[in-house]
């Protein structure tokens, strides 16, 4: 490892970000055309999605090398420090737009559908309550309990924030072992919690007629647990990129934020959902 | 452009530049990154510039003379995108990447990589934007605010658009972290927060609002998305939810971002002010504290947009008293820029011009904020002309005032050339004229309840309507003006000494003109 430059870096030109924009643009054109039955949509999709996981790798690894040859000195340290942490404060505000959406239903728009007037004008008979379709749904479907796969899944969070923090201890004391089996301990865990997510999904679908298409209930589980089930993913594979980087022999116990960036965002997607469990499944 | 990268190749490490195109697509620096996000704003500009010439042409006289309702409607919404999204928002980006690390005195934005993507994220939204005019059914005609229901059943026009607001909130997320970590870790020592320049500030605080704002935005429109497309009801009361659900949700993004657009107008026109009255600024703390408030009460006033749309009195009394609360730090800044002036030794070079301007018409703007900000009374007025004139009164006046004032203000410094005052002056007054005549009736069309969004008008608002589309055909080939005195600064002219005004302090003037390709490599240090 080199000494650290007395120098902020920046960094020189590069075609990363055109490759991006490149993916973004073909992707958005190919969605729109998808999801309005065009053939092709589809096609122009996975190749922006495979245009931007190049261009991911690329860059990251250029971040990675950039780091690992010493250019990072204290304050880029810091900077990544304050992108990463206002990073996160965008995603909760993300997040923050769907639990409000949840909140705005269960607390107005649902009781205002049943009170008197919309029941005698609009809706006859409709009976505010929660889990509900809305009073214009024509099926049943049962609700998710809280306690049986959510609540492992809860623990299965949990236990995870608890090994990247005991891999972080390794890393701190310069124990690799520690570092490297805590970190693949969390990536099991995390995958783990995406097998059960996956397994609630079907289940819910073939057994509980629980779908997307369910009206409040279902437009609002699906859409805070897949936003939140896309988050533990992406969270995964930057776990998983992090183990691969320190079985190379990557971080060291005082220049490590790669690692320690990934492990806020793994706290981060933990809280959220401890506020889905609470708001989605339990209440 | 060329010229402002005339000398400062002195690194060997910076010798490999692709040159030619490639310069600008895989640029790191902050002054190339700032230069695009200005050229492709004012593209933007006069995009969103000819769309609202056709909707004034329609405008000229009563009855359908040049375009179907439902295109007008397309032409309307569009504008507003375009002028948000692609015109103004960007054009202050750039001021920030130009601006913020000569303010500071930092080597370059905190991350210059990413600086590069957040403007490259834009010309996709825009050709998306602009695609959408050609698919099946034309372009999104719901509005900017793509309200719902409409939004939920247009063509593929507003799935267009939806993917063109991620993208572009994606790209404001980037540029705001970057941003707001440049001031943050970047300043040179001795710049304490409350030594920083005012323009700094309201991009400290500009950008704290975007990322705490834009997110939502983008979950809004994801909504919208998965209603259109994948059967959710968030917005269908058949199914438990309700469209004006997606107004609060908006509306949370929506009025932070009103002031997204104006908290670094201030920020330019405090740092033009104390230039041309060469007096420091006036109460620099109660400025800071000001703009901190006006972004604090942003989140708590978003209903004042929807009071029509049927929500508890109580409510409406909440918004419409914590509304006219902003009209307190607004009026602390425009005191403070008045006594800033007072007994200064004062000259009106054209950025100052477009700075006085600015108070005075955008404190006209104000006023009409608080007229509707009433309940009883916006109630009367919400939907008619006099809404489109207190907007534009605070967003043209407001905004771009502040964004050409800004221009001729640092252009010498950009360039190393002085631009052609006469020109730049004779430019302000046919801004400020032709702005009036366009603006002005809108008011009392407004009053008399002529609405908005409607191609054709009774015959009453005939003369109204009349003077309007003169006023907005004047107005933009006034711009042309401003592209030429850009265009032939840039290309030559006296040559600007590194002060290029007597009274402006800070950092960036002690750097030549034109700014050198890398500068405060070393950072300075402040006292």
């Amino acid at each position: 490892m080199l000494s650290q430059s007395t120098r902020y870096f920046v960094p020189q030109p590069s075609t990363w970000p055109i490759f991006g924009s490149f993916a973004l643009l073909s992707m958005a054109l190919g969605a729109a055309s998808w999801f309005n039955g065009v053939g092709w949509g589809k096609f122009l999709v996975f190749v922006g999605l495979a245009i931007l996981f190049y261009m991911l790798a690329g860059w990251f690894t250029t971040v990675a090398h950039e780091s690992e040859g010493g250019q990072y000195n204290k304050q880029v340290d810091g900077s990544f420090r304050w992108g990463m942490g206002w990073f996160i404060f965008s995603e909760v505000m993300f997040f923050g737009a769907f639990f409000g959406a949840l909140f705005y239903m269960r607390t107005i728009s649902i009781p205002d559908l049943g009170n008197l007037e919309s029941q005698q004008l609009i809706w006859p008979g409709f009976k505010p309550s929660w889990p509900t379709g809305g009073p214009g749904l024509g099926e049943q479907f049962t609700p998710m309990e809280a306690w049986g796969i959510p609540a492992l899944n809860t623990l299965i969070l949990l236990t995870s924030g608890a090994t990247v923090t005991w891999a972080h201890w390794g890393l701190l004391k310069n124990n690799r072992s520690q570092l490297i089996w805590g970190l693949a301990l969390t990536v099991f865990l995390g995958m783990m919690f995406l097998i059960f997510q996956a397994y609630e999904y079907i289940h819910a679908y073939s057994e509980l007629n629980l779908k997307l298409t369910m009206g409040a209930y279902g437009s609002t589980f699906y859409m805070l647990t897949g936003f939140h089930g896309f988050h533990v993913t992406v969270g995964t594979i930057m776990l998983t990129v992090i183990l691969f980087r320190s079985v190379a022999g990557h971080f060291r116990p005082e220049h490590h934020f790669g690692f320690e960036g990934v492990a806020w965002y793994w706290h981060f997607v933990d809280v959220v959902w401890l506020g889905l469990f609470i708001f989605v499944y339990w209440l | 452009m060329e010229a402002a990268h005339g000398h400062g190749y002195g690194h060997d490490e910076h010798a490999h530049h692709p040159s030619g195109l490639m310069r600008w697509v895989t640029t790191t620096n902050h002054k190339d990154i700032g230069t695009l996000y200005l050229w492709f704003s004012f593209s933007m500009f006069i995009v969103g510039g000819i769309l609202a010439l056709m909707l004034r042409a329609e405008l000229f006289q009563p009855g359908l003379q040049l375009w179907e309702p439902h295109f007008f409607n397309q032409l309307t919404t569009m504008h507003g995108l375009i002028m948000v999204f692609g015109a103004i928002m960007p054009a202050f980006v750039g001021f920030a990447n130009w601006q913020v690390p000569l303010m500071i005195g930092a080597p370059d934005m905190a991350f210059a990589r990413m600086n590069n993507w957040s403007f490259w994220l834009l010309p996709p939204a825009a050709i998306l934007l602009v695609t959408s005019f050609f698919v099946p059914g034309g372009a999104t005609a719901a509005g900017w605010t793509l309200y719902a229901p409409l939004s939920t059943q247009m063509g593929p026009g507003m799935d267009l658009a939806i993917f063109a607001l991620h993208i572009m909130g994606a790209s404001s997320i980037m540029g705001s972290i970057n941003i707001i970590t440049t001031i943050l870790n970047m300043r040179a020592p001795g710049m304490t927060l409350m030594k920083m320049p005012l323009f700094v500030w309201t991009w400290l605080i500009t950008a704290y609002l975007l990322i705490a704002v834009m997110p939502v935005l983008a979950g809004a429109v994801t909504m919208v998305l998965t209603d259109r497309h994948f059967g959710t009801t968030f917005f269908n009361a058949a199914g438990g939810g309700d469209p004006v659900m997606f107004q609060h949700i908006f509306w949370f993004f929506g009025h932070p971002e009103v002031y997204i657009m104006i908290l670094p107008a201030f920020g330019i026109v405090s740092q033009i002010v104390p230039a041309f009255a060469r007096k420091p600024l006036f109460g620099y703390s109660s400025m800071v504290y000001a703009t901190s408030s006006i972004a604090i009460l942003s989140f708590i006033v978003w209903a004042h947009h929807m009071f029509t749309v049927g929500m508890p009195a109580a409510s409406q009394l909440f918004f419409m008293y914590a509304t006219m609360l902003i009209a307190v730090p607004t009026g602390v800044k425009v005191f403070n820029w008045i006594a800033t002036m007072w007994k200064g030794s004062m000259t009106f070079e054209t950025p100052m011009l477009f700075a006085c301007g600015f108070i005075f018409v955008f404190s006209m703007g104000g006023f009409t904020g608080l007229v509707l900000a009433i309940t009883p009374i916006d109630i009367q007025l919400q939907d008619t002309y006099y809404v489109v004139a207190h907007f534009h009164y605070v967003l043209v006046a407001g905004s771009l005032f502040a964004i050409f004032g800004g221009v001729y203000y640092w252009l010498p410094k950009w360039t190393g050339h002085m631009y052609n005052e006469t020109l730049g002056k004779v430019h302000f007054w046919l801004t400020m004229i032709f702005f009036n005549v366009t603006f002005f009736p809108m008011h009392f069309s407004g009053l008399a309840g002529m609405p908005r969004r409607v191609p054709d008008y009774a015959l009453q608002f005939a003369d109204f309507n009349m003077l309007s589309t003169i006023g907005a055909f004047g107005f933009g080939l006034s711009q042309m003006l401003f592209l030429y005195v850009v265009v032939t600064c840039i290309r030559g002219g006296a040559k600007a000494p590194d002060k290029v005004w007597e009274g402006a302090q800070g950092l960036e003037w002690t750097v030549p003109s034109p700014a050198p390709y890398h500068t405060f490599e070393i950072p300075p240090v402040v006292k």
